[in-house]
């Protein structure tokens, strides 16, 4: 008996002896943003600049789009970066929101196996949705509230093809979980090209530079109408930092030395492109 | 194949080349799991004990919900503590969404019912007569049940190594609720699956084995403390 309670001590001892966790910052804001900044890599390289430029820390939720503009909309977030411009839309239409700023680019990216059965090699996007349709050859969705997801949606939708049957298959999980998955299933599947070039996982680029493949990065600050605890001085400063020249820059440079070329194009500024 | 030796050989480069955020993670992982235990051996013990020595009507149902407790699931447990600590929520105020706090929370209410369980399990075990007995020896209760906890004290540590067990293993809760921020709430478990999602799978197999170790550790200090009283002095 003695000797549990000597246990119990000592346990007690090294929880509170082992180092201490940094002390909750004096003054910290929530990102809700998507998975491609976090697992690409960005954030890492973003978030340090701009706690030093402005003292604020940031604790990131890196979720699907959908989930971002969720937390936004219940007030947990003080500021969003999202790339589902549709959803954007409607969601600062409610009114809760405040500014809403064009951030950067990249592009989606088809790949899929090396043989591409389908033959969607060089065809227009929508094109090269209907033969992936029509080979049955397995495309493999994100199948969550992605950003991704809505615009693989929006694709299907354009293509005139409604997705379902044995061949369409949605792993509801992140980009680079997906990825691996249409890899080990010889299989299609639309990814942004910051993740694809950070994980190809063995498959092959088939389709780009289509329009309809842009992916829009904006900021979008959120405001006390959301819920009586937003700081939106927070979302503020981390809506003008990451639209300003040095944070631009950042985004410019950032995999440039990896990947021999940008992951991200940086657009404040620029007018809204047109999709 | 490659991918798990190469796991093997990172692990052991972090911790013997004194990686600072290795260790950091490694530490907070430690404090995290070992007082959420600490605080479920607090409130489980004694619930447990109280469970299994005195009766009352529902005792049964009691012990049934705490046996089905054992497998409460970790996602479920971070989502209904993360509803409860959003700003909106009723624990808004103090602001532990995100923070070591809220992973303890999670983590204590995750294994509470483990102890209570294996607890009133094991003191079940002993002799139904046995408190009677002491006390006809002349033991004060409080003695008695001393000597009652010294007798299970192996099935105790069994107890309380499964409710660290299943802590220190879990991801869903403290995914959710810490919200894997570097440095300050990332444990080997949410750090393994953020190099995971990130392609990184020999550091993913890396932490795997880290947290292994530290779970082995924890384990062989509590046996070694169980099993050198259970032998009997000659």
């Amino acid at each position: 008996m003695r000797s549990v309670v000597a246990v119990l001590a000592l346990l007690v001892l090294v929880a509170c002896g082992s180092p201490a966790a940094a002390p909750s910052a004096e003054r910290s804001l929530i990102l809700a943003t998507t998975t491609s900044t976090q697992d690409s890599g960005l954030l890492d390289d973003l978030l340090p600049a701009f706690t030093a430029d402005t003292g604020w820390q940031v604790k990131t939720v890196a979720v699907g789009s959908g989930q971002a503009i969720e937390l936004g909309r219940r007030g947990e977030a003080d500021v969003l970066l999202v790339h589902s411009p549709d959803a954007e839309k409607k969601f600062v239409a409610e009114g809760t929101a405040g500014r809403r700023l064009l951030v950067m680019h990249n592009d989606f990216v088809l790949v899929g196996p090396p043989a591409d059965p389908a033959g969607i090699r060089g065809t227009g996007v929508a094109d090269a949705m209907t033969r992936i349709a029509r080979s049955g050859a397995v495309f493999v969705s994100r199948g969550d509230d992605s950003g991704t997801a809505a615009r693989e949606k929006a694709l299907w939708q354009q293509a005139g093809v409604t997705p379902g049957g044995e061949w369409y298959q949605e792993t509801g999980q992140g980009m680079g979980a997906t990825l691996r998955v249409a890899a080990e299933k010889a299989g299609y599947t639309l990814s942004d090209r910051a993740t694809y070039l950070s994980q190809s996982a063995g498959l092959t680029l088939l389709n780009e530079g289509d329009p309809g493949l842009l992916n829009v990065y904006h900021v979008i600050e959120m405001t006390t109408k959301a819920g009586n605890r937003v700081q939106p001085e927070a979302g503020a400063a981390f809506a003008d930092w990451i639209t300003g020249p040095a944070a631009q820059q950042r985004i410019g440079e950032f995999g440039r030395a990896q990947f021999a070329q940008p992951l991200f194009v940086p657009d404040a500024g620029k007018p809204e492109p047109v999709p | 194949m490659d991918v798990l030796l190469d796991g093997f050989v990172q692990a052991v480069q972090l911790l013997l080349g004194g990686d600072a955020a290795t260790w950091a993670i490694t530490g907070l992982t430690l404090r995290i799991s070992l007082t959420a235990t600490v605080i479920a051996a607090i409130v489980g013990v004694p619930l447990g004990a109280a469970v299994a020595l005195t009766s009352f009507r529902g005792r049964r149902v009691v012990l049934a919900a705490a046996n089905t407790g054992m497998g409460l699931p970790p996602v479920v447990v971070g989502l209904f503590v993360t509803v409860l600590l959003w700003r909106s929520g009723p624990l808004g105020a103090f602001g532990l969404l995100y923070t070591p706090t809220a992973m303890i929370i999670a983590q204590a209410v995750i294994a509470t019912p483990i102890v209570v369980a294996l607890v009133a399990a094991a003191v079940q075990q002993v002799d139904p007569d046995f408190l009677v007995q002491m006390q006809g020896l002349g033991a004060t209760r409080g003695r008695a049940l001393a000597a009652l906890f010294g007798e299970a004290r192996l099935p105790l540590l069994a107890a309380a190594m499964a409710a660290f067990g299943a802590v220190v293993s879990e991801v869903g809760a403290a995914q959710m609720v810490g919200g894997n921020l570097a440095g300050e709430t990332r444990v080997l478990t949410t750090a393994a699956v953020l190099a995971t999602s990130r392609g990184e799978f020999a550091l993913a197999i890396a932490f795997g084995l880290i947290l292994l170790m530290i779970a082995f550790a924890v384990n062989l200090v509590l046996t070694l403390v169980g099993q050198r009283q259970a032998v009997p002095s000659r």
